[in-house]
C-alpha cells in the first residue's frame, strides 16, 4: 500500500483510567505482558504495507519516544518516509489532536500518499488495513470509519454508530457507556488525503476541538460515511475495568493466537530479556508470562510483564503485574494491578475486587 | 576507518560433525542454545560487552542460516557506521579459490580484512563455546605482560585433561613453557579455550610463513602455537574463572542446557553482562489451566497445556494437554501433541511429535530428533539415538 500513510493519535479517553494514565497517554499504557497499546495500531499499519507513519505527539510523551525511538522495531527507520513525529506546540492553549493535526497539516499535504488512515491508538486489535481500503474503494465513501461490536456493558467514553445494511453510517452518538453488541467506533478513519486536509482545516478554523464531534457528527450530511465492521477481537481501553478485562481476555488461547500468532505479528520495542526461569516451587496456570521473569511462587489467571520476580510462597491471582516488579516472599495479591517497578514486601496481602482492581502506582514500595 | 585497538575474529565455519543431526542443515555456531540464543550469541555478546566493535565472523559450512541470523549485526549493537560485524566467507581470487583449510588458514585468507581494520591486536575466538568473559581484561593482561601472544586457559578436572590441549606454564607469571595436544600424562590441567590474543604484526608474520608450508595443517593448536613456542616467543596464559563449556557434542550441548536450570545458574541472565540475541516479535508465553512447569526455562510465543520439568523450551513451542516433557531441550516452533512423552531428548526446530508418541533417551544416550521431523505415535521411543 505505497499510496497510503498512517497518522497515529496518542490521546484517548483517560478520565476513567486514573492512576494508570497519570504519567502516560493511553497509547503508552503497557498491556498483555509485553506491549504498549499503540503497538497494535503501529503493527497493523506496518503489516498492511504502510511505510509512512506520523505520530501526533501529545502531552506526557516521554514513554512514547522511549518506546518508538527511530521506529526501527516496526521497520520504520527508513531513508524514505518511515516514522515521523508530529509535535503540537499547544499554541493558543489548544492541545487537542485536531489542533495537532492542523499544526502539522503541511506534513500531510506534502506526502505523496493518496489515502490516510487516521488512527487513535487506544484500542487492541490486529487488523489488515488492506481490507478496509478495498471496502473504502468499493463503497466510494468519502470517509470510512471502522467499528466493532462492543464485548460487554461497561461505563467509559464511546461513540456508537448506526450502520445501514449497505454499510452507510446514518448516525453517530457519543456516550459515557458502551452497551454489549452496540457498534463502537474503534477510532480508525480512512479517507483521501485532500478530504482529511479539508476536514481538519475547516473544522479547526471554525473553532472546533474534536474531529469526531465538530468535524463529523455535526456535518453528517456533507460526507458519505461508511462503517467497516472489524469482526476479529477488539477492545477499546477507556477505563480501568476495560483495561483489566482486556488483559484477561487475552488469556483465552484463541484470542492470544488471533492477536499474536498470525502471519502479521504485533511488533514492540525489542528488549534483551532472558527466557523465563521457573523454579522447582513454581506453580503457574492460565497466565501470560513475559520474558526475564523469575518465578518461585504461585501465579493464576494473571499477566506478568517482563522482568518480574515472584518469590517463594507468593500467591498471585487475577492480577496484572507490570515490568520489573518484585513480589517478595509470602505476599498475596488478588485483583491487583501493579504498575512498573513496584515492590510488594514480604507477607503483604493486597486485595482489590473483581469489578474494582486495586491499582498500585509506579515505583511504589509496599 | 578510525584507529582500532583490537579486532575480533570468530571462527564460525566448522561443521560440528559431532553434533550429528543438529548440524545437518546449519553450522554449529547457529545451533540454538539456552531457550533463546544461538551459540554464536555468546562470543558476539562478549565482544559487544567488552567494547570490541569490529568483529569478523569467518563462515564456511552451511552459512545461509548463520548469515541470515547475523544480518547487519544490530542484535548485538554491532551495526556501526565505522565497524560492526563483517561476514567473511571464503572467496575466489585471480589465481583460483580455496576453502578455509584450517583455523590459521582462515585468518590468513582474511589478512586483507585485518589490514583494512588496522588493529594493534587480533583476538581469535571460536564460535562454539558457552561462557561470558570480559576480553578487555585479557587484553590488559596481554599488554601488561608485554606478550607476543596470550592464550585463554581454563582449569579442567585432571581426569579430563587428556581430552584437551594443555598449557604447561611458569607458575610465577603464567608464561607458557610447553603446549601439549591431548597429553596421555598431563603435567598441568590448564586447558586452552581456543581464545588467543596476538600482536597483529607478530601474527601476520607467522600466518604468512605457515601459508607457504605444505606440511602444515594450518591449525592454530597444531601448527602456529607450537611454532611460536619453539621460537621462544613471549607467550602467556590468561586464566579464566567462571563457567566455560565446549558444546561440541550432543551430550555436552544437552548438559550445558541443563546447567542453566540449576538453583544458581552458571551465569546471571539479569546482570549487566547481557547476552544479546535476535528478538522475534512473539508474545509472552501462555501457560494453560492444566499446565505444570517446574525447574525450566521457557521463551516467548510458546503455549503450554501439559507438564514440563527440568527442560529448556525455545520460542513458539506448543505442548499439548497431557504431554510430559522432562530433562529435554525443545527447539523453536516444535509441536509436542497431546499425551506425547519426551525424556532426555533434544528435539530440533519445527518438529512434530505426534499425539501419544514417546521419545526417550537417557543420560549418556540423549535422543535426538532432527530439524523438521515428524515422529508418529507408532514410532514410539525411536528418535535417533546419538551418544
Amino acid at each position: 500500500m505505497g499510496n497510503v500513510m498512517g497518522i497515529i493519535r496518542l490521546d484517548g479517553a483517560n478520565s476513567m483510567l486514573k492512576e494508570l494514565c497519570e504519567h502516560r497517554p493511553v497509547a503508552a499504557l503497557p498491556i498483555a505482558g509485553r506491549y504498549r497499546i499503540l503497538d497494535f495500531a503501529m503493527s497493523s499499519l506496518v503489516n498492511s504495507g504502510i511505510g509512512h507513519v506520523g505520530v501526533l505527539v501529545s502531552k506526557k510523551a516521554r514513554p512514547v519516544f522511549d518506546h518508538l525511538r527511530s521506529g526501527k522495531d516496526w521497520d520504520l527507520a527508513r531513508h524514505r518516509d518511515g516514522l515521523a513525529y508530529l509535535p503540537n506546540d499547544g499554541e493558543n492553549g489548544n492541545n487537542s489532536a485536531l489542533a495537532g493535526l492542523y499544526q502539522n497539516i503541511d506534513f500531510v499535504m506534502r506526502s505523496s500518499s493518496e489515502y490516510v488512515f487516521l488512527v487513535q491508538a487506544d484500542t487492541v486489535y490486529n487488523i489488515d488495513f488492506r481490507h478496509v481500503l478495498l471496502f473504502h474503494q468499493n463503497t466510494g465513501a468519502d470517509i470510512t470509519m471502522v467499528y466493532c461490536k462492543a464485548r460487554e456493558d461497561l461505563p467509559g467514553e464511546a461513540a456508537s454508530m448506526q450502520v445501514a445494511e449497505n454499510g452507510k453510517v446514518t448516525d453517530i452518538a457519543k456516550r459515557m457507556t458502551s452497551t454489549k453488541g452496540s457498534n463502537d467506533f474503534m477510532g480508525i478513519y480512512l479517507m483521501r488525503k485532500d478530504t482529511l486536509v479539508k476536514l481538519v482545516t475547516s473544522t479547526f478554523e471554525r473553532g472546533g476541538n474534536s474531529m469526531l464531534v465538530d468535524g463529523i457528527i455535526r456535518h453528517m450530511d456533507d460526507f458519505s460515511i461508511y462503517g467497516y465492521e472489524h469482526k476479529g477481537f477488539s477492545t477499546r481501553i477507556n477505563s480501568t475495568m476495560a483495561y483489566f478485562n482486556a488483559n484477561k481476555a487475552i488469556l483465552n488461547p484463541d484470542i492470544w493466537n488471533e492477536l499474536f500468532m498470525s502471519e502479521h505479528p504485533i511488533h514492540t520495542k525489542k528488549k534483551d530479556a532472558a527466557p523465563v526461569q521457573y523454579k522447582n516451587t513454581a506453580k503457574v496456570t492460565n497466565s501470560l508470562i513475559g520474558n526475564g521473569c523469575e518465578i518461585y511462587g504461585e501465579v493464576e489467571d494473571s499477566i506478568l510483564f517482563r522482568g518480574v520476580r515472584v518469590a517463594e510462597g507468593v500467591k498471585i491471582k487475577d492480577c496484572i503485574i507490570m515490568e520489573q516488579c518484585q513480589i517478595e516472599q509470602y505476599a498475596m495479591l488478588r485483583d491487583v494491578i501493579c504498575d512498573k517497578n513496584v515492590v510488594v514486601s514480604e507477607d503483604q496481602w493486597l486485595k482489590g475486587a473483581e469489578n474494582y482492581p486495586l491499582i498500585i502506582a509506579k515505583s511504589t514500595v509496599i | 576507518m578510525s584507529k582500532t585497538t583490537c579486532v575480533a575474529m570468530i571462527l564460525a565455519g566448522g561443521q560440528g560433525s559431532r553434533l550429528g543431526a543438529l548440524t545437518k542443515k546449519i553450522a554449529k555456531p547457529a545451533v540454538p542454545f539456552g531457550g533463546k540464543y544461538r551459540i554464536i550469541d555468546f562470543p558476539l555478546s562478549n565482544c559487544a560487552n567488552s567494547g570490541i566493535d569490529k568483529v569478523g565472523v569467518l563462515t564456511q559450512y552451511r552459512p545461509l542460516e548463520l548469515h541470515n541470523y547475523l544480518g547487519t549485526g544490530d542484535a548485538w549493537d554491532l551495526d556501526k557506521s565505522d565497524g560492526g560485524v563483517f561476514i567473511l566467507p571464503p572467496y575466489a581470487r585471480d589465481k583460483g579459490a580455496d576453502w578455509y583449510k584450517g583455523t590459521a588458514d582462515a585468518i590468513y585468507q582474511n589478512l586483507n580484512f585485518i589490514d583494512m581494520v588496522d588493529p594493534e591486536y587480533v583476538l581469535v575466538l571460536s564460535g562454539d563455546h558457552i561462557y561470558t568473559m570480559d576480553y578487555a581484561k585479557m587484553l590488559a593482561a596481554h599488554r601488561a605482560n608485554k606478550a607476543d601472544a596470550t592464550i585463554g586457559v581454563f582449569e579442567v578436572p585432571w581426569d579430563e585433561a587428556p581430552r584437551f590441549g594443555i598449557m604447561n606454564t611458569d607458575e610465577k607469571d603464567g608464561r607458557i613453557v610447553e603446549f601439549e595436544e591431548k597429553p596421555a600424562k598431563p603435567k598441568s590441567n590448564l586447558a586452552s579455550m581456543g581464545i588467543y590474543i596476538f600482536n597483529r604484526d607478530f601474527l601476520d608474520k607467522y600466518l604468512r610463513e605457515d601459508a607457504t608450508d605444505d606440511n602444515s595443517s594450518h591449525d592454530f593448536g597444531k601448527n602456529i602455537i607450537p611454532k611460536m613456542l619453539n621460537d621462544k616467543a613471549r607467550m602467556y596464559s590468561y586464566a579464566f574463572e567462571g563457567y566455560w563449556k565446549d558444546v561440541g557434542t550432543i551430550e555436552s550441548l544437552w548438559q550445558a542446557n541443563m546447567d542453566l536450570l540449576q538453583d544458581e545458574p552458571p551465569f546471571s541472565f539479569t546482570s549487566a553482562w547481557t547476552i544479546y540475541s535476535n528478538n522475534p516479535s512473539l508474545p509472552p508465553h501462555y501457560l494453560g489451566k492444566e499446565a505444570k512447569v517446574t525447574c525450566s526455562m521457557l521463551n516467548e510465543g510458546s503455549m503450554i497445556m501439559g507438564e514440563v520439568d527440568h527442560s529448556v523450551l525455545f520460542s513458539g513451542v506448543k505442548i499439548g494437554k497431557g504431554a510430559k516433557v522432562t530433562n529435554s531441550v525443545i527447539m523453536p516452533f516444535t509441536v509436542i501433541e497431546e499425551n506425547a512423552v519426551i525424556d532426555h531428548a533434544i528435539v530440533a526446530q519445527n518438529c512434530i511429535i505426534s499425539a501419544g508418541a514417546h521419545v526417550a533417551g537417557s543420560e549418556g544416550a540423549i535422543a535426538v530428533v532432527p530439524e523438521g521431523e515428524t515422529v508418529a505415535a507408532e514410532q514410539a521411543s525411536v528418535g535417533q539415538q546419538v551418544s
